[in-house]
């Protein structure tokens, strides 16, 4: 009953907040993980991505990817950990499975979602393929892209947890290390950093969209605020 | 000048879209290219700028093959505006109609600054330039299109049904707009329309049309209308097309009668007994006094009548019509260049001329 306060106890202990194996330590590393397997994604899903939808060719490989979300991600963490030993690797390919699909729906259908007449009237004019696709179909599908890019990032960042489960840091360690040792405020407190980390960073990422995203997208191009686009197909999982 | 010679266009499904195309577009003119839903207009002028590739036959640009020609360069040196206007959303207005020079390799500066001025020629204020296509109306995005054509003062424009989806009022003010342009530029301007008002009233050739992509007439506006060569294209032109058709006849011989006329600001004192035509000092028509009216101390505007439309000397008899069917005393008034008052016409006298005219209105 008295659990929250037990974790807020725990969480505002001064030995929670120094060391290799305190909360800031941790973060750190939650966060390294996460930008790891996100970028990797990024590198990955977004060419594919572009090139797909600019084409219209190989739309079936969205769909086809998209089925990656099916594979329970511990399972497919402890697989990879049998294949090549515990380490960095498993954990972040793991996570980059993760993140691709999102990624790569966002960018696809953003792309396509570009209006047919701007990409007609860009050929019209004598704008060559490649800088159709970078100048006009990519800034155009951005704030998709991006809403693919928050919910690969919370997702993942969700799911880090994991790397816990096979002797590495993050603050999956408070939770794992908490549910071992039945001290439940610290697997408490560990989630809610998860948690508070995670607003932080979609709220980072808000800001990110609103500095490279056109006004021209935006709904009411005057005003400095946004509406905040995000494919409905981008759903974010729980993990 | 852009030559169609034996073009044919089947796309994979085996629509024949254009079949056997030969047409001579002259350079510094509107060609209008119509015909019902289908026929093959679009395809037709997308193949000039390589947006579709002919299955056969050849298109010429002032004796050239345009297949020789790479499509990215080949396209900026051609104008192109397309229905939805295609403006890009991301791009402020300016940058918009900036893009072919910037394309091409023009500095930015000098870029915007002929872009702004471009802005000026279509008709919007500089200050526009900093929006973004969304927060312009449907008329004004394609004045931006037609501007952003415009850029790089390509020699040939071609323009896809450019005018369609804004309303009447504003269609109207755009087509005039791209007449007073065309006569100050005196580009080669291909223009696709289904709708056979706006292809007479813009175009100096009309080329119709007719479904599997074939040209069923190819003249002027007048010949077209007056002339139709067969069936379908007496069908397409409406049967109001002797009306239509009037646009074309002038009046060089028509005869005009006087009606009693007044002086605004005379002195009068009198109940009139027939409409009475009130001039102003210099002699322009300013409305009618209808029967029964009173006028004691000086004539002022109050009783007046608003007169219908004027016609001017010399106009087509459309105009003349119009005058006498809209005027309040059933007489046109007829007026000179410079809007001063000759006479007065009435609808039966427009008509007795176009009889003198035999091949003015067909038959049908
Ligand atoms: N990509 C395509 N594949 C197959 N058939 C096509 C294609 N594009 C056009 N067509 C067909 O070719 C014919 C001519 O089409 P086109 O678009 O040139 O007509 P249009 O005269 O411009 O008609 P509209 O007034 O409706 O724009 C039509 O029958 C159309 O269905
Ligand atoms: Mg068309």
């Amino acid at each position: 009953m008295n659990s929250f306060g037990n974790a807020f106890a725990w969480l505002f202990a001064p030995e929670q907040w120094s060391g290799p194996s305190g909360i800031p330590a941790r973060v750190l590393e939650h966060l390294g993980y996460t930008a790891l397997a996100v970028l990797l994604g990024l590198v990955i899903a977004l060419p594919i991505g572009m090139v797909i939808g600019h084409s219209g060719k190989g739309g079936f490989l969205v769909g086809a990817v998209n089925a990656l979300r099916a594979i329970p991600e511990l399972g497919l963490l402890i697989l990879l950990v049998l294949l090549m030993g515990i380490g960095l690797l498993p954990v972040t390919l793991a996570l980059v499975v993760l993140a691709i699909p999102p990624l790569l729906a966002g960018t696809y259908s953003g792309i396509r979602n570009v209006d047919r007449s701007v990409v007609d009237a860009a050929r019209g004019m004598g704008m060559k393929e490649g800088r159709i696709l970078m100048r006009v179909e990519l800034p155009n599908a951005l704030p998709l892209i991006l809403g693919g890019l928050r919910a690969a990032t919370l997702q993942v960042l969700a799911t880090a947890t994991i790397a816990a489960y096979v002797s590495l840091g993050g603050l999956g360690r408070f939770v794992i290390d908490g549910l071992y040792l039945r001290d439940f405020a610290q697997t408490l407190g560990g989630t809610i950093v998860i948690a508070v980390v995670a607003l932080a960073l979609e709220g980072l990422l808000i800001l990110l969209q609103r500095l490279v995203v056109s006004r021209g997208l935006r709904r009411n191009p005057t005003r400095r605020r946004d509406r905040t686009v995000r494919p409905v197909e981008i759903a974010v999982e729980t993990a | 000048m852009i030559e169609f010679r034996d073009v044919t266009k089947q796309y994979p499904d085996g629509t024949v879209a254009v079949d056997k195309l030969n047409l001579t577009v002259e350079a510094g003119t509107i060609t209008v290219f119509v015909g019902p839903s289908g026929c093959g207009k679009t395809t037709s002028l997308r193949m000039v700028n390589r947006m579709i590739e002919a299955t056969s036959g050849t298109i010429l640009i002032d004796g050239k093959d345009i297949r020789d020609s790479e499509p990215a360069l080949l396209r900026r040196g051609m104008g192109y505006v397309i229905q939805q206007a295609g403006l890009f959303p991301h791009r402020t207005v300016l940058d918009n109609v900036a893009t072919v020079p910037l394309l091409s390799g023009w500095d930015k500066r000098k870029a915007r600054a002929r872009a702004a001025e471009l802005l000026e020629t279509v008709g919007l204020p500089a200050e526009m330039g900093r929006r973004y296509p969304v927060q312009l109306s449907g008329g004004q995005q394609q004045r931006v299109g037609v501007a952003r054509a415009l850029a790089a003062d390509p020699p040939i424009l071609l323009m896809d049904e450019p005018f369609s989806a804004v309303d009447p009022v504003v269609r109207e003010d755009l087509q005039n707009e791209l007449l007073r342009l065309q006569g100050e530029l005196d580009k080669t301007i291909v223009f696709v329309t289904h709708d056979i008002d706006e292809a007479v009233r813009i175009g100096e050739k009309v080329a119709v049309f007719r479904k599997g992509g074939v040209l069923a007439q190819y003249g002027t506006p007048a010949d077209v209308l007056r002339y139709p060569a067969d069936e379908f294209v007496a069908g397409f032109v409406g049967r109001d097309r002797g009306y239509r058709g009037l646009s074309f006849l002038e009046s060089s011989g028509i005869s005009v009668d006087r009606v009693e006329t007044a002086k605004l600001g005379k002195p009068r004192a009198e109940t009139v007994a027939d409409w009475v035509l009130v001039l102003d000092s210099d002699g322009h028509p300013c409305g009618w006094l209808p029967p029964g009216t009173s006028v004691d101390g000086s004539l002022t505007r109050e009783p007046l009548v608003a007169g219908g439309s004027l016609y001017t000397t010399g106009t087509s008899l459309r105009g003349a019509l119009d005058a006498a069917l809209s005027s309040p005393a059933s007489r046109g008034v007829v007026v000179d260049e410079d809007g001063k008052y000759v006479g007065v016409i009435t609808a039966r006298q427009v008509l007795d001329l176009i009889e003198g005219h035999p091949q003015a209105v067909s038959k049908t």
